[in-house]
């Protein structure tokens, strides 16, 4: 078998790497890692044109189970190396895989400014609210009250919305999803290949030993239908087991009503996932359970040209105006004179 | 372009010239004054008129400070020659003060009996007060030492303009223009080049192009017609070599050399850092410079920066950060990863006053031990400093030979001194500039390795060549894909490895890679006898006072030699042999003795230091001074 690749043949098992995966059974990274391969293989893209990179932690030993080339860098500096890596080869697909400590506490800054510049990254945020490989400390998205060995009497912490604050930064793409929720999530990591941009993706990720169940309201299958809110372009804000309930606009504020008794879809807002305005997404990306169903799906999804591309724009055209530099010319760029 | 004999004015004046082989200047005023334009302007003139050159801009940090204080004093100084020098002068033989403060924080540098230019205009009550001086001292004899001459620059500079209906603020704006021009008439300069300065430089604004011209003549012709200065000096051509010239500074040349390596390597240069003095010059030249394939980041952060960096040079560019020693705390933690993942990337720190914030527009040394030792586990990094601004050239294009032909993190040491002072720089044929050459790892090359699940061949990220590097291996090449980072590193497969005698060959694998690079620089050259009583050892800025301190005592017969590293880590490989034929080693040096300090711990000699930490560079007297009495006190 050839080690080229080619775009035909690119199957999951060819994204596998030989290293042996070391996260703990049950952790919600497995399921990221098999649907992850499964999106990617179907791109069209040679393997050699993906690169990954990653900061600390469990999250960020993703890219040594991957057979595409890899970083793991130092904590939280993932969208710093890889805004190098764009800038020097457009062409590839680089993926920053970080978590809520990572990405949003040590490495904050760096995400929010990848962020507003638009490179063209894919920033996938495991989010699991602990930190899991310093053995369980509450994280920046753990919810107020979180017992932890750092936070024995709760945490007291205001959490961070990851979403709301990829919003603030002016994200073009940004969406959630969940670990175990596999079609959907191989589908959101889809739309993100396909996003010309930076394209934010949270993935709520069960940490089975320091935060096991967190989210069992979103995966639980006898009530995630109630707590979660599948969001489709165009489409009204309905949800529940019945899909019987809905969302709609109370002044600025967003609020749950029962479909029927006069309130009909047409009352209900409608999810715009292209408007210019990030307003409705981040009114979205406020909404938690358990006052409200919690979003999945895209929540932005709008054109803003990448920074990479009008970095090399400004140089095309400087080189076009004024011609490609030439040594001699700038080493003569100051006042000459000649000694005889 | 000009060849360099403009006509020198002829004086039609009684006023006789006075042949000197050498003067030093510095024009101070407060940091509004334009002191720095008008400085730069008396060093392009000199150097234009064939006079070898040496500059020392010496500004607040404050943008600006308030007016007519102590605080806001800015001054540029010129040393110019009919002889080679390496140093901007340890004492000025005239001294130019727009106001008190300037004439109060200068006039210490000022040699007795030399040249005191003030602004007369500039001396009330209230300016006397901001500087703190208790009574005006033009007037209570505490000039009489020097040669003072008052004028009412300002009076005079608004007559001059007069005819222009500009506003007195507007007037007032060209009066530096005045001075340089009553300068240039001290010192027999043309005024051609800095006229058609002003032409190309206010072309689109004729009032004030005019005014400007019309202050310099003025400022010249006061000097001409009033007689008030009873000589005036030559400072003929130097004995240059024949060439075509530029003045460089440091900065200019640092971002000018990596270009030039860029180029010759073949690479794209990503030149990624975040804003801080003395460094922000380099990305302010580099930004301009898009069509030579440059790419600029302003990072969010001087880790950012870095990050960069290290992406650009993974993804086979050219990654280079640069900063100043603050920044380079910031950029340790990735430092290290650079030197465990060995990926070429270029830090340049343009070292200033520390600790901490410190002094951000003075100069110093103190960043040595930092550049070696200041990251956690053992972390060796290529060093190398520059001596001379136009030697930032030359040893950004080596860190970019090293970096790329050892797979390492390289830093080049430069200082706030280097970056901001000038000098004439013979302009190299860049065809004659080396090639510099890279390797990436070819497609497909994996079949040396062991194979993967599926069969296919592996390839090894770690697998080196007789020097101990690594391959480049670039994303984007088929057959190629591996993954690295900071966890230790399995010796030839690139795979983590926790084992502990991994972990120590991996040690001292990536200390001997370093250390190789000592068999591919220069030996250590000494200038002087090669053998006697003493050696002065120095390491980058400070080259132009230890090389002219060593040649004076060497006229006086002293059996003194200089060598000087640009070299840190490794040093030349024949640094310990030289040191050795030497009865005692004195090292100069801007910080508390760290070279000393590797010279004595790696080589076991006991070197004499001769430290300052001021801010300042060594004057060629202190240097001199500590050369005669360690010869004294080897008798």
């Amino acid at each position: 078998m050839s080690t080229l690749t080619t775009l035909h043949t690119l199957s999951p098992k060819d994204l596998a790497s030989d290293q042996e995966i070391r996260w703990c059974p049950g952790c919600g990274d497995y399921s990221i890692l098999a649907q992850m391969k499964k999106a990617l293989a179907g791109l069209g893209i040679p393997r050699e044109k993906f690169v990954f990179i990653s900061g600390i932690g469990c999250s960020s030993r993703f890219p040594y189970y991957m057979n595409t080339y890899g970083f793991h860098t130092i904590h939280g500096r993932a969208p710093a190396i890889a805004t190098g890596v764009k800038l020097a080869r457009p062409d590839l697909s680089v993926w920053v895989i970080t978590g809520d400590g990572d990405g949003l506490s040590i490495g904050g800054n760096h995400l929010i400014h990848a962020i507003r510049r638009n490179m063209d990254l894919k920033i996938i945020l495991f989010n699991n609210e602990i930190y899991g490989l310093t053995k369980g400390q509450y994280s920046p998205t753990s919810r107020i009250g979180t017992r932890t060995k750092s936070s024995p009497l709760g945490s007291i912490d205001t959490p961070l919305r990851p979403l709301s604050l990829a919003l603030g930064a002016d994200a073009t793409f940004v969406a959630r999803t969940i670990d175990i929720d596999i079609h959907h999530l191989t589908e959101t990591l889809k739309r993100a290949a396909a996003h010309k941009g930076t394209a934010f993706v949270e993935i709520y990720q069960n940490c089975k030993i320091f935060n096991d169940g967190v989210f069992e309201y979103a995966t639980d299958k006898s009530v995630k239908s109630d707590n979660v809110l599948s969001l489709q372009h165009g489409r009204p804000l309905v949800f529940g087991k019945d899909q019987n309930k809905g969302i709609r606009l109370h002044g600025l504020n967003p609020e749950v009503v029962d479909l029927g008794n006069g309130i009909a879809k047409d009352d209900l807002l409608v999810h715009d996932e292209k408007a210019d305005e990030p307003s409705l997404a981040y009114l979205l990306s406020r909404m938690v359970h358990p006052e409200f169903p919690e979003c999945i799906g895209v929540f932005r999804a709008v054109e803003r040209p990448t920074y990479e591309h009008v970095l090399n724009h400004q140089m095309e055209e400087t080189i076009a105006s004024r011609g490609a530099g030439k040594l001699e010319d700038l080493f003569a760029s100051d006042e000459t004179w000649i000694v005889e | 372009m000009t060849v360099a004999n403009l006509s020198t004015p002829r004086s039609h004046s009684p006023i006789p010239v006075e042949e000197v082989t050498e003067a030093t200047i510095r024009l101070a005023g407060d940091s509004g004054d334009g002191m720095q334009l008008a400085g730069t302007q008396f060093m392009q003139t000199s150097a234009m008129l064939g006079n070898d050159i040496s500059t020392l801009p010496d500004f607040p940090a404050e943008i600006r400070a308030p007016a007519g204080t102590l605080a806001g004093v800015s001054g540029f100084q010129i040393h110019f020659s009919s002889t080679e020098i390496h140093t901007p002068g340890d004492q000025l033989n005239t001294l130019v003060a727009m106001n008190p403060a300037a004439l109060k924080s200068n006039l210490k540098d000022l040699e007795p009996g030399g040249i005191l230019i003030v602004n007369a205009d500039a001396f009330a009550a209230g300016d006397l007060h901001k500087a703190g001086y208790p009574a005006n001292p033009l007037q209570d004899g505490s000039l009489k030492g020097y040669r003072l001459f008052a004028v009412s620059i300002t009076k005079l500079n608004r007559e001059a303009v007069s005819e222009l209906k500009l506003s007195t603020r507007e007037a007032d704006r060209c009066k530096n223009f005045f001075a340089l021009g009553l300068v240039y008439w001290l010192y027999e300069r043309s005024l051609e080049p800095t006229l058609k300065w002003i032409q190309s430089k206010f072309g689109k604004n004729p009032s004030v192009r005019e005014a400007n011209a019309r202050a310099l003549k003025a400022g010249y012709n006061y000097g001409e017609t009033t007689e008030a200065m009873p000589v005036h000096y030559r400072v003929s051509k130097a004995a240059i070599a024949p060439g075509r010239y530029r003045k460089i500074t440091g900065n200019e040349a640092l971002a000018i050399g990596l270009v030039a390596a860029s180029k010759r390597a073949d690479l794209p240069l990503v030149y990624a850092t975040y804003p801080i003095t003395p460094a922000s010059d380099i990305l302010h030249q580099l930004a301009e410079l898009k069509r030579y394939g440059v790419r600029t980041l302003q990072a969010e952060d001087e880790i950012a920066a870095i990050g960069a960096a290290i992406g650009a040079s993974f993804a086979g560019t050219l990654g280079v950060t640069g900063t100043s020693g603050p920044g380079i705390c910031l950029k340790s933690e990735a430092i290290g990863l650079a030197v465990m993942t060995e990926l070429p990337v270029v830090i340049v720190d343009v070292q200033r006053g520390g600790p901490s914030t410190g002094l951000p527009t003075k100069t110093e040394q103190a960043d040595l031990l930092q550049a070696m030792f200041g990251r956690n586990g053992e972390c060796p990094a290529c060093i190398l400093a520059p001596c001379s601004p136009s030697d930032c050239f030359d040893m950004a294009f080596e860190a970019v030979r090293l970096a790329v032909g050892f797979m390492t993190p390289v830093f080049v040491l430069s200082d706030g001194y280097l970056a901001n002072g000038a000098e004439p720089w013979p302009i190299p044929d860049p065809a004659k500039l080396p090639r510099i050459p890279v390797r990436f790892a070819p497609a497909h090359v994996g079949g040396n390795g062991t194979s993967n699940g599926n069969g296919e061949a592996v390839f090894h990220p770690y697998e080196r060549d007789p020097r101990l590097v690594r391959p480049w291996a670039v994303p984007g090449t088929p057959g190629l894909e591996h993954r690295i980072g900071g966890l230790e590193k399995e010796d030839v497969t690139g795979n983590v490895s926790y084992d502990p005698a991994n972990h120590e060959h991996m040690i001292h694998t990536r200390a001997q890679k370093i250390a190789n690079i000592a068999n591919e620089i220069p030996e250590l050259s000494v200038v002087g006898p090669a053998e006697g009583d003493v050696l002065v050892l120095g390491w980058g800025g400070t080259y132009g006072s230890i090389v002219t301190a060593c040649q004076r005592a060497q006229r006086k017969g002293l059996k003194v030699a200089h060598a000087h590293l640009r070299y840190l880590n490794p040093m030349p490989r024949n640094t310990g042999e030289v040191l050795k034929r030497y009865r005692k080693v004195l090292i100069p040096e801007l910080n508390g003795g760290q070279l000393r300090m590797l010279i004595r711990a790696t080589y076991l000699i006991d070197a004499i230091g001769l430290n300052k930490i001021q801010g300042k560079p060594f004057l060629v007297g202190e240097i001199e001074a500590k050369i005669t009495e360690v010869l004294s006190a080897e008798c």
